[in-house]
């Protein structure tokens, strides 16, 4: 029996939390990493009579984020209760938006492996609260509790089921979290939780309409787990149907030590949640003059600097969606093309793509903290462009100024590494690598055009690597002769 | 006798440096240790820290500072959050709870210069008609002490029945000031929804609950409400609206004020209520006031639409009281489940679960539509009758209760009855608008509570009214035996 072609089908629901200074529903702080419940607030901890209050500023990062997508902005939208009892949600309830979100329907082109852009539509972003930790280790007997993290907003973001693959989810999400630091909305910090992702998993024959029963991982937390936590997932839930069994709907967690995913709970263990709209909260009612500002205050997005970049330089696609990654990185781009010329565009983007991207990834900096400055690149560039070093010199001559902080002209005139340029000066090594080398020549001459590389070899050793290498292919062909 | 005066009249005496907030303080005080125990009005005595307040009183005042409330002592209802003193809610489960603060009613008390004598006996966490189920035991009425002040705030209205203080400060869900203000022949205003800071007022149902104020008449509670009222941005539904001079707008004259008569109070009225009421109504259209009918046909759905919305929030309200970091927890709990369970089961009586239970079910799948959404489009036809009636009419009057006091234990065992109680004040919730109850008679010997709703925002037509009514009558004078 041939095997069914299975098509998988993937939504994910993205938490980023949102850069505000203080909580969604209170002035406690949100910075990461203090002591536990030291930014706690009477609020956060739910003490008899407070109430919340709603953090402007997470509204104004929502309606960002919204009008960035092309989304709908509710005029009016509910915060809701969602409730049940677990002792880091200390009201026995989470503040969120039900059904009334602040964003409605919007979408997000991303690029897929064979070069085609594909539209993933975003059903809703919607404000709510996170909850504190639990902490179960370290403790004898007894669990602890951190509320530093209850209240923190957080803007979640649910995508229609329109991802196909675990490489689509990942391009998705990797879409997300550029754009939401393009925005400065939200840090995009990965270890610390800042930016995370439950994704909702079925499989169906390729050709049915009707969705596969989901399961709905929790909680990942880097791309490299939401791929593998997909793969895994996939590969569980057709090897269940195909051996007889059915999916069943269910929250399951993965195991990024052992690479799986397990349940958690099933959908009749599932907790009614009693949705309601919030009593203490009024209706967020957001008018256009807000809307206008804060579209007023968009930067310019990632798509559309991409798209300027292969307008105006001339750069592929993929280039120019690689320089737009993150606001940084195209900004470093443009002034090193600013400073050697809009003409050597293409050089600049390969040696920020090349040499300079494998350098900050080997001592783990970011663009911020580069050792080449742009202009100190572009100083190299010309060097390139003038002739004055070859590309492989330039090379050697980035490394001398990324661990020395020195300019190309500095360490090109420290360590003599000028390339020669000088016709007769290059006739004269080639004269003498000639002389010693008669055996070869000869055969060269009778026909073995393949050690036209020996020569060339020859001449850069004596040469220190620094003769002209367009010179020098054009003199030794005239000095050689027909092979 | 000092504890007979009204408050106006001891805010004089303050200022002319006839009685000393200290003098003032030490009598209420030395009232309450005599007479609480009979009352159970208070559960939480603060003579220390009371006799300080006055002192520092008497010093502001000597050095310059005068304001109504300056050296009047008070008591608290016990929802009020209070900065290192117990605030129980009338419950187990908060029994060992001292608030880490002020509560922004408390605090503006407090800024004003009122001495907080102690904290005032309650329903269970608000939920009760007539104080029996509180944790502390039951309030008495002052005018026959086998019968209940009503609730919730009974402790706030019995106390200040018996000139236990000049005023007090209660909370109002669906007629916990109102009813037992009525039933203990007092003065009890709930405020428009927004009017009065929640902050810090232990929420039973969020979007019905109001702080308001007791007193021995409407002047009183104008000077009270002055000092309560007014927008506090710790509290989103609280509104920003200018605060007016109440004390001033009192002696507007009623000629020309339009009465509106509820049909729907009127039916099935016990005849001698109507005819307490109807006497009331003869003292307005003596200065000049015009009475007509109104109608609002959806306003008997009142009590079941309450009983719907009122569980539903306090359900989810209730759900921070789990054990976990204040409160009452269970003695050697061996899991979280059981930590839960007991915690909440020992912590809570039994009106406060079922009560919880009801709003779990109501607001359950399956059932969210055939109740709880139901029940808000009822909540919005009555608020839209009450709009379309205040178009007509400037107030609309009635009887703040069917029956006077009722004897303890006469209801506790049948809560529909109970709840029964509050048909009359509970509309003013469901639209949320302001509502005075003030004495107009008796029945058996009992007081009774005539009972003036306004629209959103109108207080000081309603405590003008109501004073030019106190300015003709002399119910509101009237002390029970004993307490004179």
């Amino acid at each position: 029996m041939a095997t069914t072609d299975w098509e998988v089908v993937i939504g994910l629901e993205i938490h980023a939390q949102l850069a505000t200074k203080s909580k969604i529903f209170s002035g406690a702080a949100t910075a990461y990493g203090a002591p536990p419940n030291s930014q706690a607030s009477l609020v956060d901890l739910a003490y008899p009579g407070v109430l919340p209050v709603l953090n402007a500023e997470a509204v104004r990062m929502a309606v960002k984020f919204g009008l960035s997508i092309d989304a709908r902005i509710a005029r009016r939208s509910i915060f809701a209760r969602k409730n049940y009892f677990y002792p880091d949600l200390p009201k026995g309830y989470q503040i969120s938006q039900y059904e009334d979100p602040v964003v409605g329907k919007g979408s997000i082109s991303i690029v897929l492996e064979d070069g085609s852009v594909k539209t993933i539509g975003i059903t809703r972003a919607h404000l709510e609260e996170d909850a504190g930790k639990s902490l179960h280790e370290g403790l004898a007997h007894a669990s602890g509790i951190d509320l530093n993290r209850a209240g923190t907003p957080l803007l979640e973001i649910v995508s229609e089921p329109d991802l196909r693959s675990a490489k689509e989810a990942v391009a998705y999400m990797k879409k997300i979290h550029t754009l939401v630091r393009y925005l400065e909305i939200c840090d995009g910090n990965m270890q610390e939780g800042s930016f995370r992702c439950d994704a909702n998993v079925s499989v169906r024959p390729r050709g049915r309409e009707k969705f596969g029963t989901r399961a709905e991982i929790k909680n990942l937390n880097s791309f490299r787990f939401v791929e593998k936590a997909i793969h895994f997932e996939v590969a569980r839930q057709i090897d269940r149907i195909e051996s007889g069994g059915t999916v069943v709907q269910e929250t399951r967690l993965y195991d990024s030590d052992k690479g799986e995913t397990r349940s958690m709970r099933s959908k009749e263990e599932a907790n009614d949640y009693r949705y309601f709209p919030d009593p203490d909260l009024l209706p967020l009612v957001i008018d256009e003059a807000f809307i206008e500002t804060v579209r007023a205050s968009l930067p310019e997005l990632p798509d559309e600097k991409a798209a300027r970049f292969a307008r105006d330089f001339g750069l592929s696609v993929y280039d120019a969606g690689v320089l737009s990654a993150s606001r940084e990185l195209g900004a470093f781009f443009e002034a090193v093309v600013a400073a050697a010329g809009a003409a050597h565009a293409k050089l600049a983007a390969n040696w920020v793509m090349g040499e300079l991207s494998s350098a900050l990834n080997r001592d783990n900096l970011d663009i911020d903290a580069s050792r080449v400055s742009a202009a100190a690149l572009a100083g190299l560039l010309a060097r390139i462009v003038d002739a004055t070093i070859s590309g492989k010199i330039a090379k050697e001559v980035f490394e001398a100024m990324w661990s020395g902080g020195s300019s190309a002209d500095e360490v090109i005139a420290a360590q003599g590494l000028r390339q020669i340029t000088d016709s007769g000066a290059i006739e004269a090594v080639i004269d003498a690598v000639m002389a010693a080398n008669p055996k070869q020549l000869a055969d060269y001459r009778a026909g073995k055009d393949k050690l036209f590389g020996f020569f060339v070899g020859q001449v850069m050793k004596a040469t220190e690597g620094k003769a002209n290498p367009a010179q020098l292919n054009d003199l030794l062909k005239a000095k050689l002769g027909a092979p | 006798m000092l504890h007979d005066l009204s408050l106006t009249e001891l805010a004089g005496l303050l200022a002319a440096g006839k009685v000393s907030s200290v003098e003032l303080t030490r009598h209420f005080l030395a009232r309450i240790d005599r007479l609480n125990p009979g009352l159970n009005a208070l559960i939480t005595l603060e003579p220390s820290a009371a006799l300080a307040a006055a002192a520092a009183a008497d010093l502001a005042r000597g050095s310059g500072k005068n304001s109504p409330l300056l050296g009047i002592p008070l008591i608290h209802k016990d929802i009020f959050c209070t900065a290192g003193v117990r605030t129980s809610c009338g419950s187990r489960m908060l029994d060992n709870f001292i608030s880490p603060y002020d509560a922004t009613v408390v605090e503006r008390l407090k800024a004003a210069g009122a001495v907080m004598l102690g904290k005032a006996n309650m329903d269970e966490f608000a939920m009760g008609s007539s104080n029996e189920t509180s944790y502390y035991g039951p309030v008495k009425n002052p005018w026959d002490t086998s019968k209940v002040p009503g609730g919730s705030s009974g402790g706030s209205a019995a106390a200040t029945a018996a000139r236990l203080a000049p005023f007090a400060t209660g909370t109002d869900t669906g007629g916990s000031i109102r009813q037992p203000a009525a039933l203990t022949g007092i003065t009890g205003m709930k405020p428009t929804y927004g009017r009065v800071s929640r902050y810090g007022m232990i929420a039973f149902a969020s979007s019905l609950d109001q702080a308001g104020v007791f007193a021995r008449s409407a002047a009183d509670a104008a000077l009270v409400l002055q000092a309560m009222a007014g927008f506090d941005p710790k509290d989103s539904t609280s509104v920003d609206v200018p605060v007016p001079n109440y004390a001033a707008a009192l002696d507007a004259p009623l000629k020309g004020l339009k009465i509106g008569l509820l049909e729907e109070f009127f039916d099935g009225l016990d005849p001698r209520n109507a005819a307490l009421i109807d006497a009331a109504l003869a003292v307005f259209r003596a200065q000049g006031a015009e009475t007509r009918r109104v109608s609002l046909p959806h306003l008997p759905l009142s009590v079941p639409t309450y009983y719907v919305v009122a569980p539903a929030e306090c359900s989810s309200n209730l759900s921070r009281f789990d054990g976990v970091r204040f409160g009452h927890r269970c003695a050697d709990p061996k899991d979280l489940l059981d930590l839960y369970k007991r915690s909440r089961g020992e912590g809570f009586g039994a009106e406060v679960k079922r009560r919880i239970m009801t709003g779990t079910y109501v607001l359950s799948a399956g059932y969210f539509d055939a109740y709880y959404l139901k029940a808000q489009k009822a909540r919005q036809l009555i608020t839209d009758e009450f709009r379309a009636a205040f178009a007509e009419v400037d107030l609309v009057i009635g009887p703040t209760t069917p029956t006077p006091a009722f004897a303890l234990g006469a209801k506790i065992d049948d809560p529909v009855t109970m709840y029964l109680n509050d048909i009359y004040t509970i509309g003013a919730n469901l639209a949320g608008l302001p509502a005075i109850s003030v004495p107009c008679g008796f029945i058996d010997d009992l007081p009774m509570g005539l009972q003036l709703i306004g629209p959103h925002f109108a207080e000081e037509r309603i405590l003008g009214a109501a004073h030019q009514y106190q300015l003709a009558t002399t119910w509101h004078r009237q002390s029970p035996r004993g307490y004179e």
